[in-house]
């Protein structure tokens, strides 16, 4: 079956920040502004507007895909918002995708937003509403809880050393150093600083955890025809997925995520994978906390189970080893404004595959590469596999 | 590519104020099972993928798109949420069906508005935080205060707008599922409590619980799987400005601009003539007229007219809301373009029972996501069609 | 192109910017409150859970016991065949130590939530709880716990009133 070609030919972000100044709307509007004027285009040539953001709870505002359509360039345009928690950031370029491949239009803005810092006191609240509200949240459960369970079952099931997953945070803060908008890059990180740092949920410390951020990200996706003539080197999107598990999270084992292996053979179906190993050249895994990359590494089915850490530590993903992982610095290290980070994963792939990641770029020109998010009570996995 | 896409399965519970005996999940489930025995559909097996609709803060859990894939038969399958009118969710699930990635999609909706104790303090919360929300106001005002625009410039009376009140809940007397059927004149519409001027009591459509869920599909398995599929046509939406301050008051520009995509993509050039009956959303009473316009059924004004002559009446060249609309079947939040749907596709199918229109070939359903948004989407529907 | 481009939007704000009073901001409470109806399954958990037990539900065509309990069971898409009355002993399936609060306060002594696989699951499933009466340096995946109830009068047909789960 013939799909029609898709491509992504423009990126903006704005700076990942702790707190910013700029409004929800405002963060959007730089992110679109700079996406359109990187291809020469304006938002009148724009066909429909995509936009992806996580709970209304962080920026405090009901019905928050409403409220951001004019920043996102969604006026008098179609305009829709999705939304699968986390896995947003990567799920937004694939509801855009299909906007194009449908045949419906031909020039798709996507456009992700966080601004959790509008939340009071503090944005780790906001998660206490996405538990059960009938058999869970009476118990009052914070978001690390849920990430230090999975995080021990993985450990205790494949017998792992915390060290070789505190790698990860070293490797990715590192990257992050390079990359122009992040909040907690540090080229002189080691991996004392990270085992030494106060535990807050055991097995969970805290330079294991990407921090509540503010930002924004946006690309541009056209079709074939449309991108073979505004665009001098087009990044293809060349498979899609994605998968949500059971809502009886309690019900499964947590040691490896099969809903990011079901989005994840989907995406490399579509694109024609067979051998994701050698036809991958880049992957960005989603890592709000270090062990996640690892599970998400082993879900995508780039290294068998449980042996990620070891690969971790030999060095293979390193930016100029076998499989680059997270060459951007992700959500450890540029900052985890939810739905913008996996966005900011998929712009990280568009410039790499460019040959413009700067200081950041993965030598020996990669040709595909795979980002992948991940969200909701360790449910989503959503998988895009772009190439040159 | 491009195919197109039919409906070929339909499930609703009935529309009550209240749906203490169920749980939201259970709702779901019930509207599921239904659809997917009309479909003649095992979810598990046949279904590729599911587009819910929802709004956090109306669930009252963030990321709830977590709670949804069980109860549809989506387990580790491909999911998403649209937080948008149900009509997005199922324009969403026609582009996946279009570009190729999935052959069946599932949609589903549904409401438990009885669930929200504070509902006005809910809307508001959708309001611009610092421009707006202040003034803590029921936003039912900017209801008002559109229609105070709409009356002004389009001459249209209240005694007009209460004449469609009449219509509707009369029209809902003939329909099982709807909750709010009632004989009622327009002098009782006038004469009702006043709540946000001119709206009375009885020109706001009350809320109900309910769910829907509708199976699309791709034309070939269609054909296959139903004897009466019912064509997509043509789909549009479209969001206007999403600042109070800065949008069109009087006319419905989202509605207009929705129905040209859609008439558009289905080849309509004079909808009063080529689409035979239409279910429009009638939130607040002057809503019917206002999305007529909009829609390009008549001229500006002329609205009014044409229900005091029963042009909309059941019996009328262009029967509208046979099914009692909002304000006959109550309304279903943003579930309420998937009722409108689910109603045209049962008269296309001659399913209507004692509601059934004669002859009836086009048909047009049309959602509005409800104050404070400026947010719709159409759909026209066929029993006539299909490539081959 | 982030080599290609120089400048990246975004103003970073720091505390000290609102305790000076250089950036001005308002402030809302949301008024959103839910009853949520329980519905059939959660309505008879929380009955059960009055009457100090836990109850589960059986699919034959699957052969899974579960719980909590649901009305359909959503690997075979049918609805459920029987409740099943498990006993409120388990297995700790994992668990953390967490020391802060949901505003990132520390505390002294570690809350202990858990995943415990109830007995009688098949195959074994879990709900969550907090463990208690345990030294936190001696918990571990796999020990055996037992719920601690509240006193029949102070339950309420809630996940609360289980108290928390101890080692047997």
């Amino acid at each position: 079956m013939s799909m029609r070609k898709v491509a992504v030919v423009g990126a903006g972000m704005t700076k990942f920040v702790r707190r910013a100044q700029e409004t929800g709307k405002e963060l959007s509007y730089e992110a679109s502004k700079m996406a359109l004027d990187y291809c020469d285009l304006s938002l009148d040539q724009i066909d429909c507007v995509v936009h992806g953001t996580a709970p209304d709870s962080f920026d405090g505002v009901h019905m928050k895909g409403e409220y951001l359509a004019d920043g996102s360039g969604g006026w008098r345009k179609p305009y829709t918002r999705c939304y699968v928690g986390g896995g947003t950031g990567v799920f937004a370029p694939i509801h855009g995708w299909y906007h194009v491949a449908s045949g419906l239009f031909d020039l798709c803005l996507v456009v992700c937003e966080e601004k959790m810092s509008s939340c009071q006191p503090h944005p780790q609240g906001a998660f206490l509403t996405i538990f059960d509200h009938t058999t869970e949240r009476p118990l009052g459960p914070n978001l690390l809880w849920i990430f230090a369970m999975e995080m021990n079952r993985y450990m205790h099931t494949y017998g792992l050393k915390k060290e070789d997953i505190a790698r990860v945070s070293v490797k990715n803060k590192r990257n992050a150093a390079d990359h122009p908008c992040s909040l907690l890059g540090d080229a002189d990180i080691t991996l004392e600083d990270v085992m030494n740092s106060p535990v807050l949920a055991w097995p969970v410390q805290r330079l294991d955890v990407s921090p509540v951020t503010d930002g924004a990200v946006a690309l541009v996706l056209a079709a074939e025809h449309v991108a073979r003539r505004i665009s001098d080197n087009p990044v293809w999107i060349e498979g899609v997925g994605w998968n949500l598990d059971t809502s009886y999270w309690t019900n499964r084992d947590l040691c490896y995520p099969r809903y990011v292996e079901n989005a994840a053979r989907m995406a490399y179906d579509m694109a024609g994978i067979t051998e994701p190993r050698k036809q991958i050249h880049i992957a960005e895994p989603y890592d709000p906390f270090d062990y996640k990359e690892l599970h998400h590494l082993e879900g995508l089915l780039l290294f068998d189970r449980g042996k990620a850490p070891e690969a971790t530590a030999l060095g293979i993903t390193q930016r100029d080893g076998d499989l680059p992982v997270c060459p951007s610095g992700g959500l450890l290290g540029v900052g985890n404004p939810i739905a913008a980070a996996g966005l900011m994963k998929v712009a990280e792939l568009f410039w790499q595959l460019r040959g413009e990641a700067g200081a950041r770029q993965v030598p020996g020109q990669p040709k595909r590469g795979v980002a992948q998010a991940w969200g909701d009570l360790m449910q989503v996995g959503t998988v895009i596999v772009m190439g040159v | 590519m491009s195919r197109d896409v039919a409906i070929v399965g339909i499930g609703y519970t009935s529309f009550r104020p209240l749906s203490a005996e169920v749980s939201y999940k259970e709702i779901m489930y019930e509207a599921a099972v239904k659809a997917y025995h009309d479909a003649g559909v095992n979810p598990r097996r046949d279904v590729d993928s599911f587009v819910t609709v929802a709004e956090d803060f109306i669930e009252g859990t963030s990321i709830f798109d977590e709670y949804v894939p069980d109860q549809v038969g989506g387990l580790l399958k491909p999911n998403v949420t649209i937080p948008g009118e149900a009509i997005h969710g199922l324009a969403t699930a026609y582009m996946q069906i279009a570009s190729g990635i999935a052959d069946v999609v599932a949609v589903e909706a549904h409401s438990k508005a009885s669930n929200v104790l504070t509902m006005p303090h809910v809307t508001a919360y959708a309001m611009d935080p610092v421009l707006n929300r202040p003034l803590a106001a029921n936003p039912v005002f900017i209801a008002g205060m559109e229609m105070t625009r709409y009356l002004w410039a389009s001459g249209a009376t209240r005694e007009q707008c209460a004449e469609v009140v009449a219509k509707n809940k009369r029209n809902a007397l003939y329909n099982p599922a709807a909750a709010y059927g009632e004989n009622i004149e327009a002098e009782d519409v006038l004469n009702a409590e006043m709540i946000a001027y001119p709206l009375t009591q009885n020109d706001i459509s009350a809320h109900t619980d309910g769910a829907i869920v509708a199976v699309l599909a791709a034309e070939d398995v269609a054909r296959r799987l139903s004897e009466r599929p019912i064509w997509i046509r043509g789909v549009g939406w479209c969001n206007d400005a999403s600042s109070l301050e800065t949008r069109a008051w009087g006319r419905a520009i989202y509605a207009e601009e929705a129905g040209k995509m859609a008439y558009r993509m289905a080849g309509i050039r004079n909808p009063m003539q080529e689409i035979d009956f239409a279910e429009i959303d009638d939130c607040y009473s002057y809503k019917e007229l206002q999305h007529l316009e909009a829609l390009g059924f008549c001229l500006f004004g002329e609205a009014g007219f044409l229900t005091q002559e029963g042009v909309t009446d059941v019996g009328g060249i262009l029967p509208v809301n046979v099914s009692g609309g909002n304000l006959g079947c109550g309304h279903l939040l943003d579930a309420s373009g998937l009722r409108a749907v689910a109603s045209v596709v049962m008269q296309l199918r001659g399913e209507a029972g004692p509601r059934q229109l004669p002859e009836v070939e086009t048909g047009l359903a049309f959602g509005w996501r409800g104050v404070p948004t400026t947010s719709g989407a159409a759909v026209v529907l066929s029993n006539e069609g299909g490539e081959s | 192109m982030t080599a290609k481009i120089e400048k990246f939007p975004g103003v970073y704000l720091r505390e000290a910017d609102f305790q000076e009073g250089n950036v001005l901001f308002n402030e809302w409470d949301p008024n959103a409150e839910y009853a949520w109806d329980t519905g059939v399954a959660i309505g008879r958990y929380l009955a059960e859970l009055k009457e100090g037990r836990l109850v589960g539900v059986h699919c034959r065509e699957c052969r899974r016991t579960v719980i909590p309990p649901r009305n359909f069971c959503e690997w075979c898409f049918r609805p459920m065949d029987e409740w099943v009355i498990l006993p409120d002993t388990g297995t700790v399936n994992t668990f953390s130590l967490c020391y802060v609060t949901w505003d990132m306060q520390y505390l002294d002594e570690p809350e202990i939530p858990a995943v415990i696989d109830i007995d009688g699951t098949q195959p074994a499933v879990g709900i969550m709880h907090m463990l208690s009466e345990v030294d936190p340096d001696e918990v571990k995946i796999g020990m055996k716990v037992q719920a601690v109830w509240k006193p029949v009068e102070e339950r309420q047909g809630s996940i609360l009133d289980i108290k928390y789960f101890k080692p047997v």
